[in-house]
């Protein structure tokens, strides 16, 4: 089959490569029909995220129809499914507390030292992210092997096209989950920082649970109108200073909840910023933190700090200081996408969310490699890509 | 029963700290876990279990390591009880050769070889706890038991393995000695990751794509 495979920092190909087989009693395998590229495939591809291997299936948002099942899977062959990013197996501790991405059995014994030695406890699996996540093939592929696929594949009614139902796999229930960590209230003002696809689905979330008022923040005038068009309310970082303006547009108290949609790879020319791009250049690894940093000076005293953003391992000057002082809620996490996929769908089909604006391109598998390279470059206006295997060479829509 | 001959860590490279504590251990030796414990017990001022002790005095010969398993007392203690069984989840043990006194464990070694150990029960509590220790003449001179505990509320069972080995001197002893210098400790941890998933989920997680790929398939052609 072909496949997105990775070969070194910003070195990604589509390969031929073996395809999958049945190989544990509840795994099935999917016929891939959309997958997507996510923003935090490109802190694979920018090379920060370590224990990424050449040759490694890279992807983690995808659907497609079932083509075979293992004895105790209980999709049945020719199901449309999504399937959520988080490998669970539904039984453990973690998981029956609907705890999905802290799966205790889903990461491979052998492999999960790493991470408890990064974390203090091993991570759960995650599909094509890294061997610290178990190093799961990805569905950037014409075929995937689904674990667990009793547990986490939602089956998807035919009526749904794929644009509409894909981002149930990771990034919706990942933007609905960081509007939930932030605890929001009828009144709040609440700020979100960064418009990918994440931030977007955060902000609209947040407005469905009924915010009064949601303040976004990036660079980049498209997405910024992406926000706007949501309802939002935008701050162009570049020009405006973000912590003074926020204190104005609440009303001098501070925004009530704040949302780090950004994660590790935050732009902006603090000088803090600055040698934390500089160390993670060179090697040491810090995240570069800037926009949780300010999130948490914005936040009120007393407000509460989601961090859907992915972060990977340490960063300098934190300000644990604010965090104390100011009693904040701080709350973070990979997706628990099996506990909201369910209600999510529900959602998608009533109209109630709309999971289709940000999608900017529609790519063939074949050309998954430029997917990923205008992704990085042309953040304006790459948006969102969601590639499609199949699909002719040179057509765009 | 952890020898590790498969070391998991051979292609990261990591074998240092507990290399170091396996060495430390061949040094000494020759510790019954009982007399091990009640000494350490003896200097020790708070509630940790011994093994965790830093500085351990007279060296680490003690592997130990829980988990909570969402089961029975009585299924885990029924799958142990088995020995047969066990090579499901101890990588490194090919197979156990049940006969009417002893079981004979073959351990995969270095070389493609495979190092014998008999053993004998010498406890079975049904529900609570099997302990085992290696017969006269056996190359590797080890103790060993798992415990079954009630956890709190619904969280299953408490299963902690604790065991002291002590290889022999000589060509085979550093044939072993190899063996021990690939991370028993974390081969303990692994072999009781693998017995909880399979308790819990009825298959043991693998993130290979195809069957011949698996780590499993791969030690049997190695």
């Amino acid at each position: 089959m072909k496949a997105l495979t990775w070969h070194g920092t910003h070195d990604v190909r589509v390969d031929t490569v073996d395809d999958p087989e049945i190989i544990n009693p509840r795994d099935a395998i999917i016929k891939v029909t959309s997958t997507a590229i996510c923003g935090s495939d490109l802190h694979l591809y920018d090379g920060v995220i370590p224990a990424v291997r050449p040759g490694d299936i890279l992807g983690h948002e995808f659907m497609g129809e079932v083509m075979e099942t293992g004895k105790d899977s209980t999709l049945t062959k020719g199901q449309r499914v999504v399937v959520p990013f988080t490998i669970s197996c539904g039984g453990c501790f973690h998981c029956k507390m609907q705890q999905y991405s802290c799966c205790d059995n889903s990461n491979p014994a052998e492999k999960q030292d790493m991470s408890a030695t990064l974390y203090g406890h091993p991570m759960s699996a995650l599909f094509g992210y890294s061997h610290l996540t178990g190093g799961y093939s990805g569905g950037q592929a014409e075929y995937v092997r689904v674990p667990f696929s009793d547990v986490g594949p939602i089956v998807v009614p035919d009526h749904l096209d794929d644009d509409r139902v894909l981002f149930l796999s990771d990034i919706l229930p990942t933007g609905w989950m960081g509007a939930e960590n932030a605890d929001i209230q009828p009144d709040d003002t609440v700020a979100v920082w960064g418009c990918g696809p994440v931030g977007l689905f955060a902000i609209q979330s947040a407005l469905v649970m009924g915010a009064s008022k949601v303040i976004a923040i990036d660079h980049y005038p498209n997405r910024l109108a992406l926000a706007r068009q949501l309802g939002a309310e935008v701050i162009d970082f570049r020009g405006t200073d973000v912590r003074e303006a926020l204190m104005e547009m609440s009303g001098g108290i501070g925004v009530d909840a704040v949302i780090d949609a950004v994660g590790m790879e935050a732009h902006g020319f603090a000088p803090d910023n600055v040698i934390d791009i500089a160390k993670q250049k060179i090697g040491m690894g810090a995240d570069r933190a800037a926009a949780l940093k300010q999130a948490i000076l914005a936040v009120r005293p007393g407000g509460r700090v989601s961090i859907p953003g992915v972060y990977g391992g340490m960063t300098d000057k934190f300000p644990l200081g604010a965090m104390m002082e100011k009693a904040l809620q701080v709350r973070g996490g990979q997706t628990h996408v099996q506990r909201y996929t369910k209600d999510l769908l529900e959602k998608i089909e009533d109209g109630t969310l709309d999971t289709t604006f940000l999608i900017s391109h529609r790519l063939p598998l074949e050309d998954a490699a430029r997917g990923y390279k205008c992704f990085r470059e042309e953040q304006d206006s790459w948006t969102k890509v969601v590639l499609k295997p199949g699909m002719e060479l040179g057509q765009t829509k | 029963m952890t020898i590790n001959t498969q070391s998991s860590d051979r292609k990261s490279g990591r074998t240092g700290a507990t290399a170091a504590i396996a060495s430390a251990a061949l040094a000494v030796g020759g510790i019954a876990i009982g007399a091990a414990i009640a000494r350490r017990r003896a200097a020790s001022t708070d509630d940790a279990p011994e093994r965790s002790r830093k500085n351990l005095p007279g060296g680490n010969a003690l592997v130990g390591r829980t988990v909570t398993i969402g089961r029975s007392r009585e299924k885990l203690h029924g799958f142990w009880e088995k020995i047969e069984n066990l090579p499901e989840v101890m990588e490194n043990v090919e197979r156990i050769e049940r006969n009417a006194e002893t079981d004979i464990w073959h351990i995969r070694a270095p070389g493609g070889t495979t190092v014998q150990v008999e053993t004998r029960i010498t406890e079975n509590v049904p529900g609570e706890r099997i302990a085992w220790e290696s017969v006269e003449g056996s190359s590797i001179d080890t103790r060993g038991e798992v415990t079954f505990r009630d956890a709190p509320g619904d969280r299953g069972t408490r299963v902690t393995l604790v065991m002291s080995y002590d290889p022999p001197a000589g060509a085979l002893g550093r044939t072993v000695a190899k063996l021990f210098r690939r991370e028993p400790e974390v081969q303990a941890r692994h072999d009781l990751k693998r017995f909880k998933m399979l308790m819990e989920t009825g298959e043991i997680a693998t993130s290979a794509h195809r069957r011949d790929r698996t780590r499993a398939a791969q030690q049997e052609t190695e």
